[in-house]
């Protein structure tokens, strides 16, 4: 999961840092107005911590070995915004210091574990644990959630990473530049990988570690609940305030997604009934596809469900606006805007349920 | 005195008896705790290794570390950006020969970078051979399957990358001490927090490695025979628990002796770099270096096709 250098393009690992960089600052800020002069010490042990952690061998079923990040624990133990700070810490250390991990690709690494891996984890333990009390089973089993899916969440991003590559940075012969292979082949090569053995390796850890804590020392597991609940509070209070830059930034994702444009071709696999009849398209699925000739007629079963709903806005682009760069931008709004509205009528939803809003 | 053989020990133990035969095999495989033993002492040999090597008589380790830092990291740069395979072997022959007036000698290098990143990167690069889209310059004999001239091109690409960044990155911390490296960090603009976070990380990582080493070895010295899959993983959680209890407690201690010598959240570092007439040569030398291959490394590029 530690990707080293040369496999992604400068171009990449610029917008990787770049994408990081808002949330470790509203981590770091999050983490000071929490902690104040305890931050130093606090972030760095625990950062060493998960140093530790990660060179632990775990025996998995099946008779081999893996190790874990440990993201799943300092997420629930310490909340997502300090394990963002001490998994990216860590990460940091043992690039520069242990080659694990490219010095370049450290923003990359960073997003998909510290800040993807930190946020999902936690996300997905309190969605499960909700009110359970501390030394319930189901705080373990949600543990073991978390961890698994927290892993698996960094591995797609990856995953992501490496395929896209190809797709734009390839010599004039043609020949990919960075990492070879394209999303069809580096997503599910990653994901197999992760769902088996190593999101395994995060799973046992995790639920292990939240299942000693409940016998030995629960006092600890009880650090992120108390500070999830002002966090919590300080969240209603302003929505914009911590969270700023996380706007901004989404602000700048949005405006940058005409950018698609420049994507050559239709996505692999995401053809229409259309296109098999068009002789220019025919020529790109055959490129695409290892110089496989696609077949002479549609699928009959793609022709027949493709009927079955017409989006609103075809390619992104609702057919009245006739800039397909507006268009684009309109549907990214719109997209967006209606992921945030879901999100925010699913926080009332559980507020509601909980008797707290 | 009659000698304790394995079995007297263990005759009571069914657990035991079950794995003793297990332990006579001539090639046992290694337990997780005598890997993760071996992790454990690996990492902090690499690392005084690398210490020691740092103060070593050698080029790089006479220059200011800013001047590294920046240096190699424009190196380093100039090797992810290049678009052809002769510019970034040129890179990785700058990297050679720094590291040769260095006295870093070349069987590190070797065992430290270059085995394991090739063996890595070629496991990861050799479908690439088949599958990308490409003209056929040969096929393999028995099995037929076409390899592409693009597919080997990309390969070594790939391998030639990931060469280059390793033996870069290796080169700094083998030639810079660590607490130089945050100083030159602190004195390029990284915030102060982040490198003192750094610096204390790193000096309480060796400090919970022997904490850990000395879990782990306290266990295996109590185990006789192997451990089954569950209880490996048992033990590997509540290492890690007790751990994490331990660094808290750490924390807190550490945050009260801190506070007890005035620490009052700001930080300071002590910032007595001086550049040289021969820091500024380097540096010359290293940005003359890395624009000349930024430039070859751009020729021959042709904008991806839209």
């Amino acid at each position: 999961m530690h990707i080293p250098d040369g496999y992604l393009s400068p171009e990449t690992c610029a917008a990787l840092y770049a994408a990081a960089a808002p949330f470790w600052y509203v981590a770091l800020r999050r983490v000071r107005r929490m902690l104040n002069t305890r931050v130093v010490p606090t972030l760095s042990l625990f950062a060493a911590l998960s140093f530790v952690i990660m060179m632990f061998n775990l025996p998995l079923p099946g008779g081999t070995t893996g190790h874990a990040i440990g993201v799943g624990i300092a997420a629930i133990i310490l909340g997502p915004w300090a394990s963002i700070i001490t998994i990216s810490v860590a990460l940091l250390i043992q690039a520069v210091f242990f080659g694990d991990g490219g010095v370049t690709a450290f923003g990359a690494n960073s997003l998909n574990m510290a800040v993807v891996g930190s946020l999902v984890a936690s996300g997905v333990y309190r969605l499960l644990s909700a009110r359970a009390p501390l030394g319930s089973t189901r705080r373990v089993v949600a543990a073991a959630v978390a961890g698994y899916a927290a892993i698996n969440a960094a591995a797609l991003c990856a995953g992501v990473e490496f395929g896209i590559q190809p797709r734009f940075f390839h010599d004039a012969a043609g020949a990919p530049l960075y990492a070879p292979y394209p999303l069809s082949v580096a997503v599910p090569a990653m994901l197999i990988g992760h769902l088996t053995l190593a999101g395994l390796a995060e799973m046992f850890i995790t639920a292990g570690v939240v299942a000693y804590l409940q016998r030995t020392d629960s006092a600890l597991l009880r650090l992120n609940t108390r500070a999830t609940a002002n966090s919590v509070e300080v969240a209603r209070q302003s929505i914009w305030g911590a969270a700023r830059p996380l706007w901004l930034a989404l602000a700048a994702l949005l405006i940058l997604t005409p950018l698609g444009l420049l994507a050559a071709g239709t996505a692999w696999g995401e053809w229409g009934p259309q296109d098999f009849s068009d002789a220019q398209a025919r020529a790109r699925i055959a490129s695409a596809s290892g110089n496989q000739a696609p077949p002479a007629q549609a699928p009959a079963g793609l022709e027949r469900l493709s009927h079955l709903w017409s989006a609103p806005m075809p390619d992104y682009a609702p057919p009245f606006l006739k800039s397909a760069a507006f268009g684009y931008l309109m549907s990214a709004l719109f997209g967006a805007g209606l992921v945030i509205l879901f999100f925010l009528l699913l926080g009332r939803l559980a507020r509601a349920a909980r008797g707290v809003g | 005195m009659k000698a304790i053989h394995k079995r007297d020990i263990a005759v009571d133990e069914s657990e035991s008896r079950v794995l003793l035969p297990r332990t006579r095999r001539r090639r046992r495989r290694l337990s997780s705790v005598e890997r993760t033993l071996a992790t454990i002492v690996w990492r902090t040999e690499r690392a005084f290794y690398a210490e020691e090597l740092a103060r070593a008589d050698g080029l790089l380790q006479h220059l200011d570390p800013r001047v590294k830092v920046c240096g190699l990291l424009l190196l380093l740069l100039d090797a992810a950006l290049a678009r052809n395979l002769p510019t970034i072997i040129c890179v990785f022959a700058v990297a050679l020969a720094l590291a040769l007036l260095s006295r870093v000698p070349l069987r590190t290098l070797a065992a430290r970078a270059w085995l394991g990143a090739f063996l890595f990167t070629a496991l990861i690069a050799l479908p690439a051979l088949f599958i990308t889209p490409g003209r056929a310059a040969m096929r393999l004999p028995l099995l037929g399957w076409p390899l592409t001239e693009q597919g080997i091109q990309s390969a070594l690409y790939l391998v030639a990358r990931v060469e280059t960044a390793v033996t870069l990155s290796l080169l700094l911390v083998l030639c810079t001490p660590w607490t130089h490296v945050l100083k030159a960090l602190s004195s390029l603009g990284v915030p102060v927090v982040f490198v003192v976070i750094l610096g204390m990380t790193y000096r309480y990582v060796f400090l919970l490695l022997q904490t850990a080493r000395e879990m782990f070895e306290s266990r295996q010295s109590r185990t006789v025979g192997a451990l089954d899959g569950p209880t490996g993983r048992r033990l590997a959680a509540a290492s890690a628990g007790v751990l994490l209890a331990r660094t808290f407690q750490l924390s807190g201690e550490v945050y009260l002796a801190m506070q007890s010598r005035g620490f009052r959240g700001e930080v300071y570092t002590l910032d007595d770099f001086q550049m040289r007439r021969r820091d500024w040569l380097a540096l010359a030398a290293f940005l003359l270096a890395a624009v000349a291959l930024f430039w070859l490394g751009r020729r021959g590029f042709a904008p991806p096709s839209i």
